[in-house]
C-alpha cells in the first residue's frame, strides 16, 4: 500500500517523487535522532565511573563521540528496519513478488564512502587521544628471578622523578616505592602528579587495571614495563587484576589512595617508621579455609605468601569506583 | 555404512540407524554435524546456566573458584569448538553440494572422517571433567604461563587433554576446509559461474580459506604450548628465554579470523533468506559477494585488536586500530545490502525471517560496539572486562546462532521433509531475542564500570546489572525447549514438505524433499540467470518448468 506512495526515506533503487509531506516527516525524523543521539552521547559519561586521571576525560570523550555516532547509526538503521515492517509487509494471501530491484551503484559508492571517512576520522581522533596520553614508556626484557636487581641497571638518563615499581603475584599486589623505602599492598599517590609505574610479575600474566584511571596495562612476566598516568581526583578506588591470572584471580584486587601531595608525603614517612608485616592477601586467607575443607574442589596452584610490606592497607574500605 | 542406489528407495524410507554410523552422504554427515553439535550446545548451555548462577550474588558461594575457573572455560570451549563450528559445517554439508547442484562433497570419505573427529574430540574434552585436578581452567584462549601451571604436575592433566582436543579440532576443520573449497571451485552445476553462486556459497569459500591459511598457526600455536605444559620446553616461558605475548600472536592470527568463519556464513544465511521473505533480489549481489573476500583480507590484519592492552608496543596499536576500522566498511555493505533488500519488499514474517530481523538488530548493535573496541583508548579501559563479553555475546549468540536457527526452520523442510512448527518456533524466537538482550545487554554497563570478564566473585555495586544478566541467561535457557520440542515433533509427525514450501528460488529447492542421496544424479540443470531473481521472471535453470512439473506430479502421487 505503501510501496507507491513513497512518504518515507529516499526510496532505495528506483525513485519514485517524494511528497513535501514525506521529505518534511523525513528531515523532522532525522533532526529527531540527532536530538537524540546528542542526548546519549551526553549520558554515555554516566555509565562510567568517576575521572580520576588525567587520562579519563579524553577516554571518556571519545567514548561520547563514539556513542552519539553510534546512536545514529543504529537508530537509522532500526528505522528503516521498523517502517518495512510496519509498512512493507505482504497482504495476507498476497504470494507476489516485489518489483525487482537488483542494486544501485550510486547507492553502493555512497555507503561504502561515506562510513570509510567516518572509520578513518574516528581512527584518527582515536590516535591523537592515544598520543597525548602517552601511557606507554619502555618496555625491557629483564631476569624474573630477580627484577630488584635489575633496577641497579635501569638507565639513569631515563628514570622519572617519581616511579613505583608494582609487583604482580599469584595473588596480591605489592607496590615499593625505592626512594622512599616504603612497601605497601594499597596503592598511594599524590593528585595532579606524573607518577611513572614500573609492572614486573613474578609469575603469570596479570593486568593493572583502575577503572577510574580508564587505564590499564598488562603485566608480562620476564618483562619491566613503564606505565605513566596522573591521578587527577582525590579519592579511593579498586586496582583489579584485568588479565585472568588462575584461581583467586577475581579476588587480586587492591585500594588505590589518591591523596594531596602533602598527605601522600605524610603517609610515605610514617610508612617507612612501620616495620614490616605481611601484606593483604584475600588469596592466602581463602587458600588456608579451603584447605580445611573435605572437599575442596579441584587443583589449585598455592598462593605465594603474602608480601612483607611496611604498610598492609585496606581493601574493605568504600570506594569511589 | 554406505547405502547404495539399489534398491531404489526414497531416503525417508532408509533406515534411521544410518545416521549413527560411518556414512559418506553429505546430507546424512550435515545432519549428524548438527545434531551432535546440538548436543554439545546443550551441555555448554547447562555450563553458562552456572556460570550465571554464580554471578548472580557478588561472592563467590555456588561452587569452588577452582570449579568456576573450570567451567567459564569449558563454556567458551564447547560453545566454539563443539557447538558453532559443527553447527556450521553441519549446514556447508547440506547447502553446499545442493546449492551448487553436485552430488556429493569432493572427497566424501575425507568429510565422514573429519566429522567423526568431533564426537572424538568432544568425548576427550569431556573427559578433562573426570581426571585428576579437573578440566584445563585458563579460559579458551589458554595463555601461557597460568596453562602451562599444571597444579597437580600430573602428565594427563585437563590443560593437555584441553589442548590435544583443540589440535584435533583444528584437524577435523582443516579436512573440512579442503572438502568445501574443493567441492564450491570444481563441482558447481553447468553455468554457475562465480557470479551465479549463492551468497551463502560464497561466504563458505571465503570462511573455508580463512580455515585453511588461520587454522595452521593456531595448531602449530597449540603444539608448542602442549611442549611447554608436558615437555619441559619454554618457548612461551620467560624464565627459559620464552616469550608468553608470542603465543598471544600465535592465538589470535587463528583466532580472530575464526570470528569471521563463524559469521561470514550467517552472512550468508541472510544474503540467501531476506529475498526469500521479502519477495525481492538481494541488493547489490555482486557487492554482497566481493565484501565476502574484502573481509578476509582485513580479517587476516586485524588480530592484535584482541590484546591491545597486552605487551605491545604504541605502532601496533595503532596499527591494528586502523585495520580493524577498515572491516567496518565491507560489513556496512552488506548491512545495507540487506536493507535495501527489505525496502520496499513484501515481507513475511515467518519463524526465520523473524530470526533474520532479530539477528539483523543484534548484529548491527554489535559492529557498533565493535567500532567502540576497535578505537585504542577506549579499548584500554574496556578490554578484558564485561564489555567484550557484552559485545562478542552479541555477535555470536544474538547474530550467529540467531541466524543458524534462521537456516534451521528455513531449510529443515528441505533435508528432513516435514515442516516445522510456525507458533513454536515464533515462541522460540521470542524466547531468544528477549533473552539474549537481557542477558547481554547489561553486560556493557558492568564493562564501563570496570568489572572484569572471568571473575568468580565481585564488588557489590555490578550486582544490579548482573541480576538482569542472569535472569536473561535463565530465559535464554528456557527458549531452548520449543525449539527442540519443535524439532524432534515436526521430525516425527510435521506435516510433509513439497519440494518447495517457501516459493524460494535456488538449485537445492528444485529437488524433492528430502533430496536423493546424489541429489541430481545425471539430471543437473544448467543454470542460466543469478540467483534470487524474484519478481524479475526469469528462470534459474533450463527447463525449469518441467522440472517443478515432475516434482509436482511426484508429491502428488505420494
Amino acid at each position: 500500500m505503501t510501496n507507491t506512495s513513497g512518504r518515507s526515506k529516499p526510496p532505495v533503487g528506483s525513485r519514485p517523487a517524494i511528497s513535501r509531506l514525506g521529505l518534511v516527516a523525513l528531515i523532522g525524523w532525522i533532526a529527531l535522532l540527532v536530538v537524540l543521539s546528542w542526548w546519549m552521547s551526553q549520558v554515555a559519561y554516566r555509565w562510567l565511573p568517576v575521572q580520576a586521571s588525567s587520562a579519563a576525560p579524553l577516554v571518556d570523550g571519545l567514548f561520547s563521540f563514539e556513542t552519539g555516532v553510534g546512536t545514529f547509526v543504529f537508530g537509522g538503521v532500526l528505522s528503516v528496519m521498523a517502517w518495512v515492517i510496519v509498512m512493507h509487509r505482504a497482504e495476507k494471501y498476497d504470494e507476489s513478488d516485489a518489483e525487482p530491484i537488483e542494486g544501485n551503484t550510486r547507492l553502493e559508492v555512497i555507503w561504502t564512502v561515506i562510513p570509510l571517512l567516518l572509520v578513518m576520522a574516528i581512527a584518527v581522533y582515536a590516535m591523537r587521544v592515544n598520543t597525548s596520553l602517552g601511557v606507554l614508556g619502555p618496555m625491557e626484557h629483564i631476569h624474573l628471578a630477580n627484577p630488584v636487581e635489575d633496577q641497579g641497571g635501569y638507565p639513569a638518563d631515563r628514570l622519572p622523578a617519581e616511579q613505583v615499581e608494582v609487583i604482580a603475584r599469584q595473588w596480591s599486589w605489592e607496590f615499593r616505592y625505592p626512594e622512599a623505602n616504603v612497601s605497601s599492598t594499597e596503592l598511594h599517590l599524590p593528585v595532579d602528579q606524573p607518577v611513572t609505574f614500573r609492572l614486573v610479575s613474578d609469575d603469570v600474566l596479570h593486568g593493572f587495571y583502575i577503572p577510574a584511571f580508564r587505564l590499564k596495562q598488562d603485566v608480562i612476566p620476564g618483562r619491566a614495563i613503564d606505565f605513566n598516568l596522573t591521578p587527577s581526583r582525590e579519592g579511593r578506588y579498586r586496582l583489579r587484576d584485568s588479565q585472568f591470572s588462575g584461581t583467586w584471580f577475581a579476588a587480586n584486587q587492591a585500594d588505590v589512595v589518591v591523596e594531596s601531595p602533602e598527605a601522600y608525603q605524610a603517609w610515605l614517612k610514617t610508612a617507612a617508621a612501620q616495620p614490616l608485616q605481611p601484606g593483604l592477601s584475600d588469596a592466602v586467607a581463602e587458600f588456608g579455609a579451603r584447605q580445611q575443607l573435605k572437599n575442596p574442589g579441584w587443583a589449585t596452584v598455592p598462593p605465594a605468601p603474602p608480601p612483607q610490606v611496611n604498610v598492609p592497607g585496606s581493601n574493605t574500605l568504600p570506594h569511589d569506583a | 555404512m554406505t547405502s547404495t542406489t539399489f534398491p531404489p528407495s526414497p531416503p525417508e524410507d532408509a533406515s534411521w540407524s544410518r545416521y549413527f554410523g560411518f556414512n559418506t552422504d553429505a546430507k546424512v554427515i550435515g545432519i549428524q554435524y548438527i545434531v551432535v553439535a546440538f548436543f554439545f550446545f546443550l551441555i555448554g548451555g547447562l555450563l553458562a546456566m552456572i556460570i550465571r548462577g554464580e554471578l548472580i550474588t557478588p561472592a563467590a558461594d555456588l561452587v569452588d573458584r577452582t570449579v568456576y575457573n573450570g567451567i567459564y572455560t569449558m563454556h567458551g570451549t564447547i560453545m566454539l569448538f563443539l557447538f558453532i563450528f559443527p553447527v556450521l559445517n553441519g549446514l556447508n554439508n547440506l547447502l553446499i553440494p545442493t546449492m551448487i547442484g553436485a552430488p556429493d562433497m569432493a572427497f566424501p570419505r575425507l568429510n565422514a572422517v573429519a566429522f567423526w573427529l568431533v564426537p572424538i574430540f568432544g568425548t576427550l574434552l569431556i573427559a578433562s571433567f573426570f581426571v585428576p585436578g579437573g578440566p584445563a581452567y585458563s579460559g579458551w584462549w589458554s595463555y601461557p604461563p597460568v596453562s602451562t601451571q599444571n597444579p597437580l604436575g600430573h602428565f594427563v592433566n585437563g590443560q593437555g587433554l584441553w589442548l590435544t582436543a583443540v589440535a584435533l579440532s583444528g584437524v577435523s576443520s582443516i579436512m573440512g576446509a579442503v572438502n568445501f573449497v574443493t567441492t564450491i571451485l570444481r563441482m558447481r552445476a553447468p553455468g554457475m559461474g562465480f557470479f551465479r553462486m549463492p551468497v551463502f556459497c560464497w561466504t563458505a569459500l571465503a570462511a573455508q580459506s580463512l580455515q585453511l591459511i588461520g587454522l595452521p598457526a593456531l595448531t602449530g600455536g597449540a603444539i608448542m604450548l602442549l611442549m611447554d605444559l608436558n615437555f619441559g620446553t619454554s618457548f612461551y616461558q620467560p624464565e627459559g628465554g620464552g616469550d608468553p605475548v608470542l603465543y598471544q600472536h600465535f592465538f589470535w592470527f587463528y583466532s580472530h579470523p575464526a570470528v569471521y568463519v563463524i559469521i561470514l556464513p550467517v552472512f550468508g544465511i541472510f544474503s540467501e533468506l531476506f529475498p526469500v521473505y521479502s519477495r525481492k533480489p538481494l541488493f547489490g549481489y555482486v557487492y554482497v559477494c566481493l565484501a565476502s573476500f574484502i573481509i578476509v583480507g582485513l580479517g587476516l590484519v586485524v588480530w592484535v585488536h584482541h590484546f591491545f592492552s597486552s605487551g605491545v608496543a604504541q605502532w601496533m596499536r595503532n596499527l591494528f586500530m586502523f585495520t580493524t576500522m577498515l572491516i567496518a566498511v565491507p560489513t556496512g555493505v552488506k548491512v545495507f545490502a540487506w536493507l535495501g533488500t527489505i525496502w520496499r519488499g513484501k515481507l513475511r514474517l515467518t519463524t526465520p525471517m523473524l530470526f533474520c530481523l532479530g539477528g539483523l538488530f543484534n548484529f548491527v548493535f554489535a559492529g557498533i560496539t565493535g567500532i567502540m573496541l576497535a578505537t585504542v583508548p577506549v579499548d584500554i579501559h574496556v578490554s578484558n572486562t564485561y564489555f567484550v563479553v557484552g559485545h562478542f555475546h552479541y555477535v555470536i549468540y544474538g547474530a550467529a546462532v540467531m541466524g543458524i536457527f534462521a537456516a534451521i526452520y528455513h531449510w529443515f523442510p528441505k533435508f528432513i521433509g516435514r515442516m516445522p512448527y510456525e507458533g513454536l518456533g515464533k515462541l522460540h524466537f521470542l524466547l531468544t531475542f528477549v533473552g539474549a538482550n537481557l542477558n547481554f545487554l547489561p553486560m556493557h554497563p558492568l564493562g564501563l564500570m570496570g568489572m572484569p570478564r572471568r571473575v568468580s566473585s565481585y564488588d557489590p555495586e555490578f550486582a544490579f546489572w548482573n541480576v538482569l544478566a542472569s535472569l536473561g541467561a535463565f530465559l535464554l535457557g528456557v527458549s531452548i525447549i520449543p525449539f527442540l520440542l519443535n524439532m524432534v515433533s515436526a521430525w516425527v509427525r510435521g506435516p510433509k514438505a513439497t519440494h518447495n514450501p517457501w516459493n524460494a528460488i535456488g538449485l537445492e529447492w528444485l529437488l524433492p524433499s528430502p533430496p536423493p542421496e546424489d541429489n541430481f544424479g545425471e539430471h543437473v540443470p544448467t543454470v542460466i540467470s543469478r540467483p534470487y531473481g524474484y519478481g524479475t521472471g526469469e528462470p534459474l535453470v533450463d527447463h525449469q518448468a518441467e522440472i517443478e512439473r515432475e516434482l509436482t506430479l511426484q508429491e502428488a502421487s505420494t
